[in-house]
């Protein structure tokens, strides 16, 4: 039994002649302690396929079993981190975590949840704003208190929405490598998504496209045979990388070429663009 | 790219000069001393200029009154009492002055009269409160009601008494309003049952509102002898001006930003922490927003509501003025109508200061 399985999901918004399909015909099985990337093109519908794994939203038809269970509602053992930030505007940075950090571990003291949270605010490198309300933080560092907020509830899977985009390469790097740490740590399942292939390649396990929309589904998986831990310096010189990378970036031109001449609708491209690693 | 401007700012001559003279400047610069020096003078000279022109206009309305007292004199009782008409006017008799708009001297000298008035009250109010100090103290010993003080109400009593019924009508709306709100904001079936009955009353009238409280009140005083003006004025205030909080109040709660919810299920937060940590903090600005409306609007419709109650504010003070047709009351009136004006404005002030400060979002409340 598969970890997590999406059998022939669709799903659409609206009704009757104003609906539109978004996903059609998605089937994807990720294993326990398997790290996933899917990059998509933007407006795609990866959002949406990511709020239907976390049972925000619910298929239109076809099933999504966590643990062989039907998803039916939100569940703490699968940790979210929104790609808007979703944070709490009248909330501190702080409290933010901890308001999240109190519902997953209901019975702790309070003393053991406020160390957490220092914690988990101190590895995203935040203990100076602490106290800071997100109106006063970057988008930056908003997306960090975001990340510390679904990673310091310990969640069985980690689901990620485009979630170091509004970084600087060293944050980013940073925090890449604190994912990665906590996901391996205790074998935790990652579910990622991206628009910058690199990143991808350097975290995952396997990257799968999602199409352009609509009825976006997903491509041919791209199996990622780097041993781990990886060093970004060296992912440069690995063959096994660029060999990777090409092919990728080829699909994805590829389909984005393709969806052009179909519809003659410009779609905005990814960042994909060589992206050099050392900061 | 920091960096280069950086470097180039250092490269400047004298680039050590300007510590210095940061340091030597007082806190605000110049422009903003400027500027505030330029608000201000607009607002004086824009003070001044209505005061003029209100003086002007006054005097001509005074000068339309006065030719035709004179006009009239003369047409009904001959050139003589026309004469005699014109002196007297000239004279500054009170008893033949025409009565019309009072300038802008005459409102200030009422306005003076007004306090003087309140002082002379407050001693008369002492002294009699000492002189019944013995005889209520008995009073109170045999277990009867001491003697109050029933004489005429002064200028800033009336003022005060207004202003209670204002908060009374506020807190009472502020009490009605926003836990309906919040429970009907958080039901969609109970919004559309209650929306009708919102748009039917909402428009209502103050005087209808106190009409409607006046039949209702005076049926529970039944018996009672205690003078009720109070209450019902305060309750018709209330029901008037509690529609804008409690239509805000569900728009806020019903309308929270989707991201709010959807992390509040993530976090599976329980209904009553999602009200109280999600729905309320995030709709609380809207509250605010119609409760300074609720709050203006109760100030607004006061006058009226005081008027038909016979509640001694400014409503009846304004309203006995004007019947009373004695030779300040248009000055008295126009007084009140200042006062009323301003306390309005600093109501408002007041409430937009803690609609900011409950804001996250400063900017959002203009
Ligand atoms: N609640 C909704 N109702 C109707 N249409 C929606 C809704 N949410 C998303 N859509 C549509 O579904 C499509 C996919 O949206 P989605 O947010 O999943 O894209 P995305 O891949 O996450 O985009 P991005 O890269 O910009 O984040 C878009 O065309 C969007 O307009
Ligand atoms: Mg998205």
């Amino acid at each position: 039994m598969a970890y997590l399985e999406l059998n022939n999901v669709y799903k659409t918004y609206g009704e009757g002649t104003d609906s539109t399909e978004v996903l059609s015909n998605i089937n994807l099985t990720i294993e326990e302690g398997e790290f996933v990337a899917i990059v998509g093109f933007t407006g795609s519908g990866k959002t949406t396929l990511v709020n239907l794994i976390n049972g925000l939203l619910k298929p239109t038809s076809g099933e999504v079993l966590f643990k062989g269970k039907p998803v039916i509602d939100t569940s703490h053992e699968r940790g979210v981190i929104f790609q808007n930030y979703s944070l709490l505007p009248w909330l501190t940075v702080g409290q933010n975590v901890y308001m999240a950090v109190k519902e997953a571990f209901p019975k702790e003291k309070k003393s053991v949840l406020n160390q957490r949270v220092r914690d988990y605010v101190d590895m995203v490198n935040l203990t100076p704003a602490f106290n800071k309300r997100p109106k006063e933080l970057s988008g930056g560092m908003r997306q960090r208190v975001a990340v510390a907020r679904a990673l310091a509830m310990d969640p069985e899977m980690i689901i990620m929405d485009e979630p170091l985009g509004a970084l600087d390469a060293l944050t980013r790097g940073n925090l890449q490598d604190e994912i990665l740490h906590i996901w391996s740590k205790d074998k935790r399942t990652a579910l990622l998504i991206t628009n910058d292939v690199d990143e991808g390649i350097y975290m995952a396990d396997r990257i799968i496209p999602l199409k352009p929309g609509p009825n976006a589904t997903l491509g041919p998986e791209f199996k990622i045979a780097i041993d781990r831990p990886r060093d970004k310096t060296a992912l440069n010189d690995n063959p096994n990388y660029k060999k990777t990378r090409n092919a990728i970036i080829a699909y994805l031109m590829d389909i984005g070429e393709e969806r052009k001449s179909v519809s003659a609708t410009e779609y905005v491209l990814p960042e994909i663009a060589p992206k050099s690693f050392v900061a | 790219m920091e960096q280069e401007i950086i470097l180039k700012k250092d490269r400047q001559p004298f680039s050590f000069v300007k510590p210095l003279v940061a340091k030597l400047t007082p806190k605000f610069n110049r422009g903003d001393l400027l500027g505030s020096l330029k608000k201000t003078g607009i607002t004086v000279i824009s003070i001044l200029l209505f005061i003029g022109l209100w003086h002007w206009g006054a005097k001509a309305l005074y000068d339309v009154e006065a030719d035709y007292k004179i006009e009239k004199a003369l047409t009904e009782r001959g050139a003589e009492a026309a004469a005699a008409e014109r002196a007297c006017i000239a004279s500054g008799d009170s008893s033949c002055q025409p009565n019309t708009l009072p300038s802008p001297s005459q409102v200030w000298a009422s306005l003076q009269s007004l306090i003087a008035d309140h002082k002379i009250i407050k001693a008369d109010k002492a002294a009699f409160v000492e002189k019944m100090a013995a005889t209520n103290a008995k009073l109170t010993a045999k277990g009867k009601d001491p003697i109050v003080y029933t004489g005429r109400a002064s200028f800033i009593d009336i003022v005060f008494t207004s202003i209670r019924t204002v908060f009374a009508g506020f807190l009472l709306a502020l009490l009605i309003a926003v836990p309906i709100g919040i429970i009907i904001g958080l039901s969609a079936p109970l919004r559309s049952a209650f929306n009708w009955f919102i748009q039917v009353f909402k428009p209502v009238s103050p005087v209808v509102w106190y009409l409607l409280v006046f039949m209702i009140v005076k049926t529970l005083y039944i018996g009672d002898s205690t003078d009720n003006a109070f209450v019902i004025s305060f309750i018709s205030v209330g029901l008037c001006a509690m529609w804008a909080t409690l239509v805000n109040t569900a728009m806020g709660v019903s309308s929270v930003d989707k991201d709010y919810i959807n992390v509040a299920k993530v976090l599976k937060l329980g209904t009553f922490q999602k009200v109280f940590k999600v729905i309320l903090p995030s709709s609380l600005p809207l509250i605010f927003t119609g409760l300074r409306i609720t709050l203006s609007v109760a100030w607004m419709v006061l006058i009226a509501i005081e008027l038909l109650a016979q509640s001694q504010g400014l409503g009846l003070f304004v309203w006995e003025e004007f019947q009373n047709g004695a030779n300040d009351s248009n000055s008295k009136i126009i007084v009140a109508m200042f006062v009323i004006g301003i306390i309005g404005f600093l109501l408002d002030r007041f409430m937009l200061t803690v609609q900011n400060m409950v804001s996250f979002n400063k900017n959002e409340a203009v």
